[in-house]
């Protein structure tokens, strides 16, 4: 702490001296009283600020003489070689050194003389001897000083008399005095400062004089202007009384006239009322000002004159008093201008009043706003070029109705290019193929058509199929799917109440898009949409965003709705930022479902996690609680960013909402349409086998679908009755997608225990055991890593075989003959799990399965590799690591346990689970 | 809507399962309307519940056994793939029962999950059906929804009894914590099942 407080002190600056530290024990000095406080000078005299002669308070050496040994009596000595000089003492020689120092009396300093000094200073000590004089026993005596005083006349003044300049003439040539007329035109204004009286009187003076002709005079003399600064802290404008007009004045020069200008009568009046007032010899001059007691604070400083009272009532302005100040407008306007020219003041010479007033300025009204005119500014979505863009954007106007009529109307310049390509009457330009359709084969197209029109016989009645598979097959036409999304979504929304669900957090401006969005949605607003999409963005891109948006919406209302009581999934939706994620998940069932199909229970279908007991449960249970310190209830949680919807749709998966009493009449009616779901009520071992080539086909369709941007939507409206309907299908469906990819590959399943089997028999259990733990968590990650993109894995399948998905997918909609058939029983069957399509495909998929059934897993676990290929690159890099450990005969446990296993590795993995 | 509600051992506790996939345990000293703790880690709605000592056992449509181990804070999860009806505690509570939807009664080892008995015969495909174990843990029971009441032998497996209890389904089946003594509920009708040799007092 010292430390510090020294590089403190270093760093302070201190002004002033420190206090003495006291010491211990000491006692505070009392503080010297104020009128034992003594000056001293800087010879350390006490209370001597001046020498003798100025007053100061000692003299000599403390009062005493000269030097401190006393006054010493000059010798004289005088000799007859040697005369002494008869010294002549001045007073400087009585002097101290105060009186000779620059404030004594005699400064020794070099100061001007009076003959250089500036003349204002002359006039200071005129006026004071004019005063002394007055003041003076013998008034008038100073007069004579002034005669006799000798005569300082600058060297200026001396040229200017020999040039024949007398004093109180002006300097110039003569001029001829022209006659002045007696009494000035009142009409004449004078403008600019007036005269001084002085002057003036006295020219009025020599103007009544005799002029004789051809008599030049020499010009007035010019009153300089006063420049003196104001020295004192008089009031402005103020003038001390006067003292030869005060004191002397009812016997003096002139009689005191308190009020200049005023006539006698006027201030007899005046002065009467003042001395009613109790005011003493009419000495009420500025210079007394306004005493406390007396009530008038006016203008002080103001002489009252009776020239500014109206002695007479009469027309000021003949003519004008025809109508007053209440005049007519034009009357007084006219009137007023004049006035105002008159008041414009000096004019300057070669200029002459205008007579005309110039016109006033011409004002332009603004322009009148069209009637349809919205003062808010929206961006039209961009639509490229391209035929079906542009019947998209026919469809789009149609739909809105008024926009339809708004493009009518607009100009050459508000017209896209197609649309003015439509005008001209061009063909289109051939742009990037818009269409999923030109990307397929002849035979393909060829294909789809047949199905298209087959189905759409079958389903002429229902509108929404059509729309759909349009959808599907052409991304740029999102707004199709838009207002079916909208008509889905429209009433829920309408309902929905908070927002604070914001999928989009990570991205604020699409956060804020997406805000707009819905809140459009919830108004019913139907053409709107497209307006909050970013116009910067490409078509697929804002398409995509559209999906996204409403998938959103709908997950978001999903929850919300009163249909989300038969959902199980609410778990994550209100939280703002983040999603709690449970840390471990319940491995994904697939490979459990093989397991327990081997009779393979233990390790492989069981999942332990860190569960949280509540104390008071524990309490309650009579058992300790096993976490004391920790503060989590449940599973713990790992906090995860909210990327997008998609992210935790994956989080949870969870499980439909459909009935068992549904369920089992489907089973009863349609015993081949089994719901792909396992968690299903009537799940049954066929089913199970199924289950692969059904995720097989969900994960095609959406990497179709999603390549179009149209993810498994058209699937499920094709069949759904109403919003209500499709909404928990498309919810569920969206989950066997999630499902599908954050189920962990076979692959990597076998990879984990095969490495584990080499070792040895009683070490590998437990070997696994751990692994599987980190390899769970490693993929639940990984899920949701995929899930952003999407994309990029689907791609990957897709690539691998898209010769099996086409066909599969154009089987769909003729499967759906059967469908209509089976539609009919139960209550509401949810779609997904009802099609008759599925089975179908299921079927095929099985024969294919029976033929080719190790094939086919391995093929489909060869999807999966590509799927999860960090996964994969992960575990090659264990085993690389293992081998690595291997070559460098490193002595760790693992590498010394597997070190004896290399060779039995030709096991296969089939083999190893089977065990 | 609830599944199935149990007592703890001191029923100082409630627990229910319900059909929104949570298993809820509710205080019986207080009267706070909320539950202590709520498990919503099952995916489905949860059909079945039992309680120990110091465990929760909970079996889901999501075709998992969920056991909460109190003691030992560990939340053990056993996929057996078909929507769980039922489970039940042996009276040694070293297994565990679960009835499932493909008519097929396991039993599982608690500690391990693993498979220590399969039990088929019966018909369970549609109903939540009860399943028992007898009071001395040798044989294994469980309602059907032919109408009958199946017993099998514990360890070897074999079906030993079919008790035709009537012709409806058998909804409920309840066994005596220590005696011989068994409750079937089928038809709107309660029925209170004793060996021959059982003479009223």
């Amino acid at each position: 702490a010292a430390e510090s407080s020294d590089s403190d002190e270093e760093d302070l600056v201190s002004y002033g001296t420190a206090l003495q530290p006291l010491q211990e024990g000491e006692r505070i000095k009392k503080p010297v009283p104020l009128q034992e406080q003594t000056v001293k000078d800087a010879k350390g005299r006490y209370q001597r600020f001046h020498g003798a002669f100025t007053g100061g308070f000692s003299a000599g050496y403390f009062n005493t003489v000269g030097t401190k040994e006393g006054w010493t009596p000059s010798a004289f000595v005088s000799s007859r070689q040697k005369r002494a000089d008869r010294t002549v003492l001045g007073p400087e020689d009585f002097m101290d050194e105060e009186d000779l120092s620059e404030f004594g009396i005699a400064p020794k300093d070099i100061t001007t003389t009076d003959d250089f000094a500036s003349k204002a200073k002359d006039k200071i000590k005129e006026k004071a001897r004019q005063i002394a004089g007055v003041v003076a026993a013998i008034p008038g005596t100073t007069a004579f000083d002034d005669l006799i005083g000798p005569s300082k006349i600058t060297i200026g003044v001396e040229l200017l008399r020999k040039m024949g300049w007398k004093e109180g003439q002006g300097v110039g040539p003569r001029v001829k005095r022209k006659p002045r007329r007696q009494k000035p035109d009142p009409a004449v204004k004078v403008y600019g400062c007036a005269l001084p009286p002085g002057l003036s009187e006295g020219s009025e003076d020599e103007e009544d004089e005799y002029q004789p002709e051809n008599v030049t005079f020499a010009p007035k003399d010019v009153m300089p202007v006063d420049l003196t600064p104001k020295e004192n802290v008089h009031g402005l404008g103020y003038k001390g009384l006067d003292p030869s007009q005060a004191l002397f004045g009812a016997s003096g020069r002139e009689h005191l006239n308190l009020f200049a200008g005023g006539s006698e009568d006027t201030s007899n009046l005046l002065g009467d009322l003042r001395h009613s007032k109790g005011r003493k010899l009419g000495i009420t001059g500025q210079a007394f000002g306004v005493g406390a007691l007396e009530e008038e604070d006016d203008d002080i400083y103001a002489t009252e004159t009776l020239s500014k009272y109206d002695t007479v009532l009469k027309d000021e302005e003949p003519g004008d008093g025809l109508y007053g100040w209440t005049a007519p407008k034009q009357y007084r306007s006219k009137k007023r201008s004049e006035r105002e020219v008159k008041y414009i003041g000096k004019i300057l010479d070669g200029f002459s009043l205008a007579s005309k007033s110039s016109t006033p300025s011409k004002i332009y009204q603004p322009p009148d706003l069209p009637r349809n005119y919205r003062p808010v500014h929206y961006f039209r979505p961009v639509i490229a070029a391209g035929n079906e863009s542009y019947h998209l954007q026919k469809a789009l106007e149609e739909s809105t109705g008024k926009l339809e009529c708004d493009t009518t109307q607009q100009s050459r310049h508000a017209l896209n290019a197609s649309q003015r390509r439509e005008r001209l009457g061009e063909t289109g330009l051939k742009g990037p193929a818009p269409s999923v359709l030109e990307y397929l084969s002849e035979k393909d197209r060829e294909r789809l058509k047949e199905v298209k029109q087959a189905s759409e016989q079958q389903m002429k009645a229902k509108m929404l199929p059509q729309q759909s598979r349009n959808s599907r097959f052409q991304p740029a036409s999102t707004d199709d799917a838009s207002h079916k999304w909208q008509m889905l979504l429209g009433g829920q929304l309408a309902n929905a109440g908070s927002s604070d669900f914001k999928p989009f957090a990570r991205n604020p401006e699409k956060q804020k898009r997406y805000e707009s969005f819905v809140k459009s949605l919830k108004q019913g607003e139907k053409d709107t949409l497209e307006h909050y999409l970013d116009p910067s963005m490409t078509e697929w891109e804002r398409g995509r965003e559209q999906e996204e948006f409403f998938r959103a919406a709908m997950f978001y209302k999903s929850s919300n709705s009163t249909l989300s009581s038969r959902f199980t999934r609410a778990k994550y939706e209100d939280d703002v930022d983040k999603v709690e994620v449970p840390r471990d998940q319940e491995n994904d069932i697939d490979d459990k479902e093989t397991a327990v199909k081997m009779k393979m229970f233990g390790k492989l279908t069981r999942d332990k996690f860190e569960w949280h007991p509540e104390k008071l449960l524990c309490k309650r249970f009579n058992v300790p609680d096993p976490y004391p310190d920790s503060s989590i209830v449940g599973l713990p949680k790992v906090k995860r960013d909210k990327y997008s919807v998609f992210n935790f749709l994956t989080l949870s998966e969870p499980t439909t909402s459909v009935t068992p009493a549904t369920n089992e009449k489907i089973q009863q009616n349609n015993s081949s349409n089994k719901p792909k779901k396992p968690s299903r009520w009537d799940v049954s071992d066929k089913e199970k086998e199924k289950k692969d080539s059904i995720s097989e086909f969900i994960s095609l369709a959406r990497s179709k679908v999603d390549a179009q941007q149209q993810p498994s939507v058209p699937a499920t409206e094709e069949c759904g009755t109403g919003p209500s309907d499709t909404l928990p299908t498309e919810v569920t469906n969206e989950d066997k997608d999630q499902e599908e990819e954050s189920r962990p590959s076979m692959d990597l399943f076998k990879a984990i225990f095969a490495s584990s089997s080499d070792e040895k028999s009683s070490s590998s259990e437990e070997e696994s055991d751990e692994e599987q733990q980190p390899t769970t968590s490693v993929i639940d990650s990984e899920t949701t890593k995929q899930v952003d993109l999407p994309d990029s894995s689907l791609s990957n399948v897709q690539e691998n075989m898209p010769a099996t998905t086409d066909p599969d997918i154009s089987l769909l909609p003729a499967s759906k003959q059967e469908l209509s058939a089976t539609e009919e029983f139960g209550p509401k069957l949810p779609p997904a799990f009802s099609s008759g399509r599925f089975c179908r495909l299921h079927r095929k998929e099985k024969h294919r399965r029976n033929r080719e059934k190790h094939k086919t897993k391995r093929e489909h676990k060869h999807k999966k590799e590509k799927k999860k290929k960090h996964k994969k690159q992960k575990n090659k890099g264990k085993h690389k690591n293992k081998k690595s450990e291997k070559d460098s005969s490193s002595d760790t446990e693992d590498s010394s346990d597997s070190l004896s296993d290399i060779d039995t590795t030709g096991l296969s993995p089939k083999e190893l689970l089977r065990r | 809507k609830v599944n199935c509600v149990q007592f703890n051992e001191e029923a100082t506790i409630i627990v229910s399962g319900s059909i929104d996939s949570t298993v809820r345990c509710w205080d019986c000293r207080s009267r706070r309307p909320d539950p202590v703790q709520v498990l919503d880690e099952a995916k489905d709605g949860v059909s079945s519940v039992k309680v120990s000592d110091h465990e929760i056992l909970s079996g889901s449509v999501d075709g998992r056994v969920r056991r909460y181990d109190l003691r030992a804070g560990q939340l053990y999860s056993d996929y057996v793939g078909s929507p769980i009806t039922s489970v039940c505690f042996s009276k040694d509570g070293q297994c565990a029962l679960a009835a499932s939807l493909d008519s097929t009664l396991r039993l599982l080892d608690k500690e391990t999950g693993e498979l220590l008995g399969e039990y088929t015969g019966h018909r369970s495909t549609a109903y939540r059906l009860d399943c028992v174990l007898s009071e001395q843990d040798t044989h294994v029971g469980s309602a059907s929804e032919d109408g009958n009441v199946y017993f099998w032998d514990l360890v070897e497996g074999s079906l030993a009894l079919s008790l035709a209890v009537g012709r409806g389904v058998v909804q409920s089946l309840s066994f005596h914590p220590t005696l011989p003594c068994l409750l079937a509920a089928t038809e709107g009708r309660v029925q209170l099942w004793r060996e021959e040799t059982f003479q009223p007092e």
